[in-house]
């Protein structure tokens, strides 16, 4: 089965070389075949990596050990839901995750534009095809995910206990959606350029698949937040990691695409700066996926270091260059049209939130690359820390919402300066009580950070809350619909203003719960033996007893070993909840390690133990002093291995621990290390998120077509009138 | 002022504005970094009182828990050179010997060097490298 | 390498050129409809976006963000913009 996997990735090679070609020839002449046939190859191009896809992922469910990287990254152990998706935990696997996912999205664009933009397609199916091209070259001459091992091993190494969490099943394949599908902007971008067709139609395509790349890479990094939250033992969601910022960067600078390009859209204006975008943003896209995988700043995402290194840089620096050259020489396409109209516009306000993303998006770059840059100027590799992200990011963020807030209740084009009075009364209305309101609640004045975004956030919720509710009454002063139908059919008939309401009013939500849960953060570590009573933030914490699990993880991980705590949470005498943290051992990939180390000697994680509620999360984690319990190890190690003849090694050293080892733990605790982190409004990120994905799709979705020419026909009547007199 | 002043007036400024940020951001990025430094490279070049990320591997048997403080040495990656560090705070799980870690220190009494809390980011194992590393472990 | 790797890989390129040979053995089609088809597609799009300003300004007075006055002389102009638009679509038919 191997063998065909390679020769279908070989085969997709061979089809991404003749589409480049045959596009490019045919763009060149004028011969719709060729752009066809060339069109044609990017279905055949997914056909091939599905094939090569389905072998791999099946090599995994099948734990086929003969495949090295299944070997690597599986075992028979791993739990099945977590065999599919180790194939992305791999290098190999991951490549191929990508490129299929490539494939398919360029199937999808080049189906839905088989009638439109005939001048820009071939062009674009050259840049799509082109990107295959590198991926899949990679796959068949650097990193193949086929290479088969002569002696397959009994088991594999199994997938990192770290990563065995639902969302990081999703986490990559999202993330890897939102890059691809960014690739696809970019492509149109270069297209136009070239065949001088950055007009009305550029416009709408573009928008739209830059608004679903956009929805979905905000999806991925959500769940990367929340897997490290919920996962890993340190309590946070964000680090400012170099990986987490390059997947923001991307999303900060098509962010501010969506809004600018809208006013490319009324004024034709920003054409230089909209294409800019786009390409920084599909430049952006591989840096992410280039600073994965290498090895060139300190992460502990970092593959380590990698023989992809040179190649990628190769491909993001001819990327550049190519994008300067192509504005450089298209600039007399990308004149403006016109120019404000007016400061007291909805144009100026995008205007404004677009330098301040971009401005974000340079904070962050600087950040993440300022170990090269200082390691290029001073000679010694110098990196910055979260404080300092925070330091700029915050401000600006405050800035956004703000923005945001302000935006909706401009006009576009030129508004009315003695509405303004009436339209802003009731936001900032609710912005000035917010904050008065807050002036009260201890320890919220001495962060007027966290203040000012409290109150902003009141501000935008007042905007929203306006919006919908003067719309509503227009509507139903024409129609006289009842109240929910005047809503949806408001929502249904405005899905971009609407939908835009409810992406900010999300993302205003989210970075309340940001602040707030920052802000307001009560963490300490504690050093406890059962019976022991801590007091945390308002909160008695008592260890009531310890636990260990053999065998039978409560997780569904495949642990081996599971050392917890039982702790009981009450405030004022009122029990509030019973939380089970825990430490899970996993079996061990090496055969250097005596028969009972082996059961427990792979990678640890934490069993996180949360207790979410709308005002506070009160999250644990438990780190048990392993000194003792190694040594009781090492006593059954020599124990069994002296005793026992070899074949019987392993289940008498699973008997050990389980019938003697953790009942003893369990009756003769030893004292363990708790984490415990009191934090409040970290819900809201959640659920904020889920609004503004909510909002994204509103806005996506398309009308339908009946509704559309309805529309359409309305204006086109009264519009024909004007056209009669004319 | 007409139309076109008026426009190119703000353009300047916004850019001016621009780039007045843009260096007060770089500007001080390099006097708020801490230096990366491999433990060799730390006990000759370190100073009381600065703060650097000290980058190298975990050595084996040089793990000690004293009350909430972690104990633990540092050595070059390629080298027997080590420095000791005390360290309060959430350790990262894939924390053991043998393994790369980045810490944050400054320098205590004599040799030894304290921890800025919660600072250890442990890497996490490439999976081609993680056989060699659990080998080393266990001996 | 066995017979069905064998079998299976031939199965996969016939698959593949078919798929991308197919337009070749069509023919040729003309080019000058494209250049002609991307205008009027180009200003169907405009018409569009245009439309969606009309409507969008109306909103902007529903909810009072503009003043009735200020409505009309907008509307008034970008019906003028719209009647533009129509008109070089009736051009290139």
């Amino acid at each position: 089965m191997a063998t065909v996997g390679r020769a279908a990735l070989l085969i997709a090679l061979l089809i991404c070389a003749y589409g480049v070609i045959a596009a490019v020839y045919g763009a060149l002449t004028g011969r719709r075949e060729w752009v066809e046939s060339a069109r044609r190859s990017v279905y055949a191009l997914a056909i091939a990596l599905t094939v090569a896809f389905g072998i791999l992922e099946l090599a995994f469910l099948r734990s086929d050990f003969s495949f090295a990287v299944v070997a690597g990254h599986s075992s028979t152990s791993t739990p099945t839901f977590y065999k599919a998706s180790a194939m992305w935990s791999s290098q190999e696997g991951s490549l191929l995750l990508w490129v299929w996912l490539l494939s398919l999205w360029s199937s999808l664009v080049v189906f839905l534009t088989r009638r439109r933009m005939r001048e820009v397609v071939p062009w674009a199916t050259a840049v799509l095809l082109g990107y295959g091209a590198f991926f899949t070259a990679l796959l068949v001459f650097a990193v193949s995910p086929f290479d088969t091992l002569a002696q397959p091993p009994a088991d594999g190494a199994g997938l990192n206990p770290l990563l065995r969490h639902p969302a990081m099943m999703i986490h990559p394949p999202m993330l890897y959606s939102g890059y691809t599908l960014f690739a696809i902007p970019f492509a149109f971008a270069v297209g136009a350029l070239i065949a001088k067709r950055v007009d009305a139609e550029w416009i709408r395509s573009t928008r739209r698949f830059a608004l679903g790349a956009w929805l979905v890479l905000g999806i991925g990094i959500i769940l990367g937040a929340r897997w490290s939250y919920n996962e890993l033992g340190w309590g946070g969601y964000w680090a400012w990691d170099a990986v987490e910022n390059a997947s923001l960067m991307p999303w900060l600078t098509g962010t501010a695409f969506i809004h600018s390009v809208m006013i490319q859209e009324k004024r034709g204006m920003l054409k230089i700066w909209n294409v800019s975008l786009v390409l920084a943003t599909g430049i952006l896209c591989v840096l992410g996926t280039f600073l994965v995988r290498s090895g060139i700043l300190d992460s502990i995402h970092a593959f380590g270091a990698s023989t992809l290194g040179v190649p990628f840089v190769a491909l993001i620096a001819g990327m550049s260059l190519g994008s300067i050259a192509l504005v450089v020489w298209r600039r007399g396409l990308l004149r403006s049209e016109h120019r404000l109209d007016s400061l007291l516009s909805r144009e100026a306000v995008f205007l404004l939130n677009n330098l301040v993303l971009v401005a974000m998006c340079f904070v962050v770059f600087w950040g993440t690359f300022f170990p090269l840059i200082s390691e290029a100027v001073t000679g010694e590799e110098t990196s910055v820390g979260p404080p300092w992200f925070s330091r700029y990011t915050v401000p600006l963020a405050l800035i956004l919402v703000l923005l945001s807030g302000i935006g909706p209740l401009i006009a576009w084009r030129r508004a009315t300066a003695t509405n303004l009075r009436r339209t802003f009364a009731i936001p900032v209305a609710c912005g000035v009580v917010a904050f008065l309101a807050l002036l009260f609640v201890p320890g919220v004045p001495q962060k007027p950070l966290a203040l000012a975004m409290f109150a902003l956030g009141a501000f935008v919720a007042g905007t929203v809350g306006q919006e919908i509710w003067r719309g509503t009454r227009a509507r139903r002063a024409m129609t006289g619909e009842p109240l929910p139908l005047a809503v949806t059919s408001l929502v249904r008939r405005n899905r971009r203003r609407y939908g835009g309401y409810l992406v900010h009013l999300g993302i205003v939500v989210l970075f309340v719960g940001v602040a707030a849960s920052s802000t307001f953060q009560t963490a300490s570590d504690h050093r406890m033996s059962p019976g022991d009573t801590v007091r945390v933030d308002g909160y008695d914490v008592r260890y009531v007893r310890a636990t260990a699990e053999v065998g039978n993880d409560p997780s569904g991980t495949g642990a081996m070993l599971s050392l917890g705590a039982v702790l009981d949470v009450s405030k004022d005498g009122r029990h509030v909840t019973t939380l089970r943290p825990a430490r899970s051992f996993y079996p061990s990939n090496s055969t250097a390690s005596g028969p009972v180390e082996w059961l427990v000697a792979g990678e640890p994680t934490s069993e996180v133990a949360v207790r979410s509620g709308p005002l506070k999360d009160f999250w644990t984690a438990v780190n048990p002093d392993m000194t003792r319990f190694q040594e009781v190890i090492d006593q059954g190690d020599k124990a069994v291995a002296a005793d026992i003849p070899e074949m019987q090694q392993p289940m008498v050293a699973f008997r050990l621990l389980r019938d003697v080892i953790a009942p003893n733990y369990v009756e003769n605790p030893p004292p363990a290390m708790f984490r415990m982190i009191s934090s409040p409004l970290v819900a809201w990120i959640w659920i904020g998120s889920l609004i503004a994905i909510g909002g994204g799709l509103i806005a996506l979705w398309p009308a339908p077509d009946a509704a559309r020419r309805r529309a359409t026909a309305t204006l086109r009547a009264r519009v024909a009138q004007d056209l009669g007199r004319a | 002022m007409d139309p076109a002043r008026k426009r190119r007036f703000r353009l300047v400024a916004a850019l001016t504005a621009a780039l007045v940020l843009a260096g007060g951001l770089v500007y001080t990025s390099f006097s708020a970094g801490s230096p990366a430094k491999t433990p060799s490279e730390l006990l000759a070049s370190a100073e009381p009182g600065g703060s650097y990320k000290l980058t190298g591997k975990v050595v084996e048997g040089s793990i000690r828990h004293e009350g909430d403080t972690l104990l633990f040495s540092v050595r070059d990656r390629d080298g027997t050179t080590s420095v000791p560090v005390s360290y309060t705070g959430s350790v990262p799980d894939p924390f053991r010997e043998g393994r790369e870690i980045i810490v944050t220190v400054s320098r205590g009494a004599g040799d030894t060097f304290v921890a800025e809390k919660d600072s250890l980011v442990t890497k996490c194992p490439s999976k081609f490298e993680a056989e060699d590393d659990a080998a080393s472990d266990m001996s | 390498m066995d017979a069905l790797a064998l079998l299976a890989i031939f199965a996969l390129l016939l698959v593949v050129a078919w798929v991308v040979v197919t337009p070749l053995r069509r023919g040729a089609a003309s080019q000058a409809a494209a250049r002609e088809e991307a205008d009027r597609q180009d200003l169907e799009a405009a018409r569009d976006a245009k439309y969606r300003e009309i409507r969008d300004a109306e909103l902007d007075r529903e909810t009072g963000k503009l003043s009735e006055e200020d409505w009309r002389a907008l509307d008034r102009q970008l019906r003028a913009e719209a009647v533009e638009i129509l008109r070089r679509l009736d051009e290139l038919e």
